[in-house]
């Protein structure tokens, strides 16, 4: 009885020091978690109905206005245009174009030889490793007036075109799904290598043709990481910034002003801090459903 | 290559063998023709960086030279850019390691009550995009003062790579056996020489993936030192690339090709040696399946 008892007081002191040990270990991530992601993220909550500003007399005397930064945003045109363009731009780059692209390279890449394979592989991935700022700046240069693009127009007697203004939009998306297409491809590549190989070949002494074997095996069998990655995809490219802004700074006009570019713009070029914040809430609350439904999707257990 | 002799051989048989070279030949073309067209673009600044008269078009560089890559590394305001870049990525690695590395700890070994709500918290927030809470974590930094500062930099940047640092870190502590330690508990290890001796080698593939994820993407991040920084003397490579293409007037293509090349080496270099561990982090792909 005794023994118990001693065992049992035993364990209960290893368990508070171990209680103690895991406070001490975790509280250098909890500190910066909360101050430097956690506050910010709350404090958006709170920004968002100030009228906070960097100049002016709201720069001096900053007021709680309701929901007056939401009232002006939803009456802005701008606002709406902006909306509509980081839909487009969501749609066509990275939900369209980024995975079907991912899914033609990993689909007709599969069974092809090991060095063609890492060859086109690296190329691909090249666009997806280097950075955003030099992605911007290589396609700055390769939609130019005098770029490589038009120069092969030229030399077919094609005029010229000005690429970034005007199809600002289409230009951003090509960028865009140059630069993402690698992680489709990657996860695409890796669920298709799980896709048992007798499965396809009994389909394929069944008499199934290719596009058959594509839609109705292979597909179906790969349809969790689609939706998965159709969600971080979508997360990605929401807050994409620096390729747009760098390449074209959102405009001309507003033609490629997404909610990021003109979230900067409101807060740090017409200083308005508040209603740039709602904007940002606006970003934050889309994220938030989207981090939501993607975490349903892994299902993952703790 | 040997479809092409066998193709005459068999005539009878031409018209099937045909389709069949074409079906498998088919998929070579498309990819070929794809990975042109997104080797293209980087090309042109691979070529323009040693091109002494480089213009925005591809051309092959007929003036082969080096002097591209010598003015911007003998530049001293690109010296700062890339050191600026370097403390920066450097930094927040090394405390993400660490931070994260002490984390995953209990979070992997302990029976604790919090445990599982901070682990959803964390996953939720690996998914929230940066660019939303930019602004108000300008004001917050304005706030504080802590404004174009590149320690309070390092801190946010380490702060935003936290939620999936951990969750890597975690996965690869649940990967080394409970065993080892046991041991060497029993032959009278403190927790601290365990750590050191038993479970940082053990986690070193782990601890380099977080590393070199940490390190590249503040590396290439461009936003957050764009707008937590303003002096000229603190920008690092990304925000000193942006300005000078982003400068009307005469441009010098082929020095900010190699610029860009340099800037773009240590992603590329990091990237391939974190290839080799990074099979093991992800057991997010594991978890997708359902």
């Amino acid at each position: 009885m005794e023994a118990v008892q001693a065992r049992t007081t035993a364990s209960k002191r290893r368990n508070n020091a171990e209680q103690w040990r895991a406070l001490v270990f975790l509280s250098p991530s909890f500190v910066l978690l909360l101050a430097f992601f956690f506050v910010p993220t709350i404090l958006t909550f709170y920004f968002a109905f100030t009228n906070m500003a960097l100049t002016g007399a709201a720069a001096a005397d900053t007021q709680f206005v309701g929901f007056e930064n939401f009232k002006n945003m939803f009456q802005d045109a701008s606002f709406r245009t902006s909306v509509w363009n980081t839909i487009i731009f969501l749609i066509f780059s990275a939900v369209i174009g980024q995975q079907v692209m991912g899914f033609i390279i990993a689909v007709l890449m599969n069974g092809r030889s090991r060095v063609f394979r890492s060859v086109i592989g690296s190329i691909v991935i090249a666009g997806w490793v280097a950075p955003e700022v030099v992605c911007a700046f290589v396609w700055f240069a390769f939609l130019n007036d005098t770029g490589t693009v038009n120069t092969f127009l030229q030399s077919a007697n094609i005029t010229p075109i000005a690429w970034l203004y005007t199809f600002p939009m289409v230009s951003v998306i090509i960028a865009n799904i140059w630069h993402g297409t690698a992680f489709s491809m990657m996860v695409f590549q890796a669920a298709l290598g799980d896709v048992p190989r007798e499965v396809e070949e009994s389909a394929m002494i069944d008499g199934a043709n290719a596009w058959q074997r594509l839609t109705r095996i292979t597909l179906p069998m790969i349809v969790s990481s689609v939706t998965t990655n159709m969600v971080l995809v979508t997360l990605q490219t929401l807050g994409s910034f620096t390729l747009i802004y760098a390449l074209t700074g959102g405009g001309p006009g507003l033609a490629t002003e997404t909610l990021p570019i003109y979230m900067y713009h409101q807060a740090f070029v017409n200083y308005q801090l508040g209603y740039g914040t709602a904007i940002s809430l606006m970003l934050l609350l889309i994220g938030i459903i989207a981090s939501l439904i993607y975490m349903r999707m892994l299902k993952v257990k703790l | 290559m040997s479809t092409v002799h066998d193709v005459p051989r068999t005539r009878t048989r031409k018209r099937k063998l045909n389709r069949f070279a074409v079906a498998r030949v088919l998929p070579y073309i498309i990819l070929t023709f794809i990975g042109v067209l997104f080797l293209l673009p980087l090309l042109w600044l691979i070529f323009a960086s040693f091109d002494k008269d480089a213009t925005l078009a591809l051309k092959f560089p007929v003036h082969f030279t080096l002097d591209n890559y010598r003015d911007t590394v003998t530049n001293q305001e690109n010296q700062l850019s890339f050191a600026n870049g370097l403390i920066l990525a450097l930094g927040q690695a090394l405390l993400v390691v660490i931070v994260a590395g002490l984390a995953s700890y209990p979070l992997s070994r302990y029976q604790m009550r919090y445990k599982r709500p901070f682990m959803y918290v964390i996953l939720f927030a690996t998914g929230l995009p940066l660019t939303a809470v930019m602004v108000p974590v300008y004001q917050f930094f304005l706030y504080f003062g802590m404004q174009d500062s590149l320690f309070f930099t390092i801190l946010f940047l380490t702060a935003s790579a936290l939620p999936y640092s951990i969750w890597m870190m975690k996965n690869f502590m649940d990967s080394v056996p409970i065993e080892l330690e046991e041991a060497a508990w029993v032959d009278g290890a403190s927790i601290w020489t365990t750590l050191r001796l038993v479970i940082v080698p053990l986690m070193l593939p782990g601890i380099f993936t977080v590393g070199i994820f940490a390190f590249s993407g503040s590396w290439g991040n461009f936003l957050v030192p764009f707008i937590l920084l303003q002096s000229a003397n603190k920008l690092p490579a990304a925000v000193t690339i942006y300005q000078y293409f982003g400068q009307n007037g005469m441009v010098q293509y082929g020095m900010l090709a190699s610029f860009s090349v340099l800037y773009t080496i240590p992603a590329v270099a990091l990237y391939i040696i974190g290839q080799r561990y990074m099979s093991q982090g992800f057991s997010f792909g594991g978890a997708s399946k359902g």
